[in-house]
């Protein structure tokens, strides 16, 4: 197909325009479309974490947040740069402002409006996690049948509980 | 450790029983929630004493869960990569938990809890990955459930938090309601009629995006597409769920109105097609994965067209995952070439569809 508007060229845009209800169709080819403000390279990544890891590049090279460290898990910038994924919780907080930006990038918004969550108090915490690891143990100890390290286990979570 | 897998409430696969609304396009309705404990590196970056502590906690939650009364546990550390890719080809755990990719070799302290129709993978890339699955078109049921246990988790382990920011997960694409509702459509109307083009694009001006049967990174394979709420902050779970349900109703419209076009315009060309992968189903002696997709969703099609009547939604739905080389090589009792696999499969679609053929043609 021929450009509609040089004739010469091939045509490589198909622009639909309504206008006054009526549809029309032109075929241009790239130097025509451009001529009329049609943007035709198309650079964007598909997906938004591509886009995201981007601006996290560009962000580094022009701040040198590059070797900034998490205080809780030791993981940098550049980690998150190398795989995409943040080191721990604590990695929000600590690089909060640069996430806020991206994060705007990535879902066009930086702020929960779902479901709050409150959690629950320390206390019936600490119980949980120690009963969980010793409900843990215990198995173990009977599948490899200590049987005198799981009685004592038996009963350290019995008193727990 | 060895895999029963009739352990589980429903053999885990009872979202594929075709009893939800809009079966015969809608497979089933899946939505996750990911969520991290307090005090813990992600997953990743927790060292091996960190997940197991996890693993604990959970375990310890767990057991005071209603909805996870009956769940059974696997431990897939403890599993063999068979047993594990059982797992994953039932939709039950992610590839990423069962480890199956070269990049992500099983790690400690994965495990998944399956209970009825939801479970709970622990140690995926998240320390939580809840799930609900549904049969059919059914984002509320779903979710009513997977919140719920939502809430009984949460009051039980501290969930990772933050005012602003929502549920913190290790990726960035899943911050905030840490939410991906997703519906599993056969479309191949739209695709015989060509409009599928047009469908996805709008699909992702409405900021919902598709994949193919396995998630993300998968190939569209058979016609069947996932289709998931893009973001997952700045809106409430109500408002992603309230798109997801309009935009899928209307891509099931539009899937409905090609199939009746395709009969109408073009009735004889496409009966012959359908019977035509029927009769390969029927009778080939090998099949490749992709070519037992490709008929099956012929087949699938002709039963929702009703020039097959004698044929379950149910059967073909089982026929996916039950045709695929893992339950396979389970069913064989070991393990197969990709070649011995092909004839294993036809051999296995050609026994379903000749206990159901009575009445068909």
């Amino acid at each position: 197909m021929v450009c509609d508007s040089c004739k010469e060229r091939d045509a490589v845009v198909h622009l639909t325009t309504i206008e006054n209800n009526a549809v029309n169709q032109l075929h241009l080819c790239e130097r025509c479309a451009a001529d009329r403000g049609v943007e035709t390279t198309v650079a964007a990544p598909k997906h938004p974490l591509g886009e995201f890891l981007q601006e996290v590049h560009k962000q580094i090279a022009s701040t040198s947040t590059d070797s900034a460290r998490c205080s809780f898990c030791n993981a940098t910038f550049s980690d998150f740069k190398a795989t995409g994924r943040w080191g721990c919780a604590r990695c929000y907080t600590n690089f909060e402002a640069a996430i806020r930006e991206l994060l705007r990038r990535v879902h066009g918004n930086h702020r929960h409006v779902g479901r709050a969550y409150h959690p629950p108090m320390s206390e019936t915490l600490e119980r949980a996690a120690v009963l969980g690891e010793l409900k843990e143990r215990l198995r173990r100890a009977i599948e490899s049948e200590q049987f005198e390290v799981a009685a004592d286990l038996r009963d350290r979570i019995r008193v727990l509980e | 450790m060895t895999l029963d897998l009739s352990l589980l409430p429903d053999g885990g696969v009872g979202w594929l029983d075709a009893s939800g609304p809009h079966s015969d396009i809608v497979l089933s309705t899946r939505i996750r929630l990911a969520r991290n404990v307090e005090g813990f590196a992600f997953t990743a970056r927790a060292r091996d004493g960190e997940r197991l502590r996890v693993l604990a906690q959970v375990r310890e939650a767990v057991a005071g869960i209603s909805s996870l009364d009956d769940a059974v546990m696997y431990r897939l550390d403890e599993l063999p990569p068979t047993s594990r890719a059982l797992l994953h080809e039932r939709h039950l755990v992610s590839k990423e938990l069962a480890g199956l990719d070269a990049q992500h070799p099983v790690r400690s302290g994965a495990a998944v809890f399956l209970g009825d129709r939801v479970g709970v993978m622990v140690n995926e890339e998240d320390h939580l990955r809840l799930q609900a699955l549904r049969s059919g078109f059914a984002l509320q049921d779903a979710f009513a459930s997977i919140d719920k246990l939502d809430r009984d988790l949460g009051s039980r382990i501290p969930f990772s938090y933050h005012s602003e920011f929502g549920f913190l997960t290790a990726c960035p694409t899943n911050v905030g309601t840490g939410m991906r509702a997703s519906v599993l459509i056969h479309l191949p109307g739209l695709v015989l009629t060509k409009e599928i083009g047009k469908v996805l694009a709008s699909l992702q001006q409405m900021g919902l995006t598709y994949r193919g049967l396995y998630g993300e990174g998968s190939e569209v394979v058979g016609n069947f597409f996932q289709i998931s709420n893009q973001t997952t902050l700045g809106r409430s779970e109500e408002e992603l769920l309230d798109q997801l349900l309009r935009v899928v109703g209307h891509v099931v419209e539009r899937e409905a109105e090609a199939r009746r076009v395709l009969l109408r315009d073009a009735g004889y060309i496409i009966e012959d097609k359908l019977w035509r992968a029927y009769g390969t189903l029927r009778y080939a002696r090998s099949l490749t994965f992709d070519e037992a997709m490709n008929y099956l969703s012929g087949v699938r099609l002709a039963v929702g067209l009703k020039l097959i009547s004698s044929l379950s939604v149910y059967t073909l739905n089982k026929l996916l995952i039950f045709s695929q080389a893992a339950h396979l090589a389970f069913a064989e009792g070991r393990s197969l070439t990709e070649s011995e696999t092909s004839l294993a499969r036809a051999r296995y679609v050609r026994k379903a569809l000749e206990k159901e053929a009575g009445s068909v043609g």
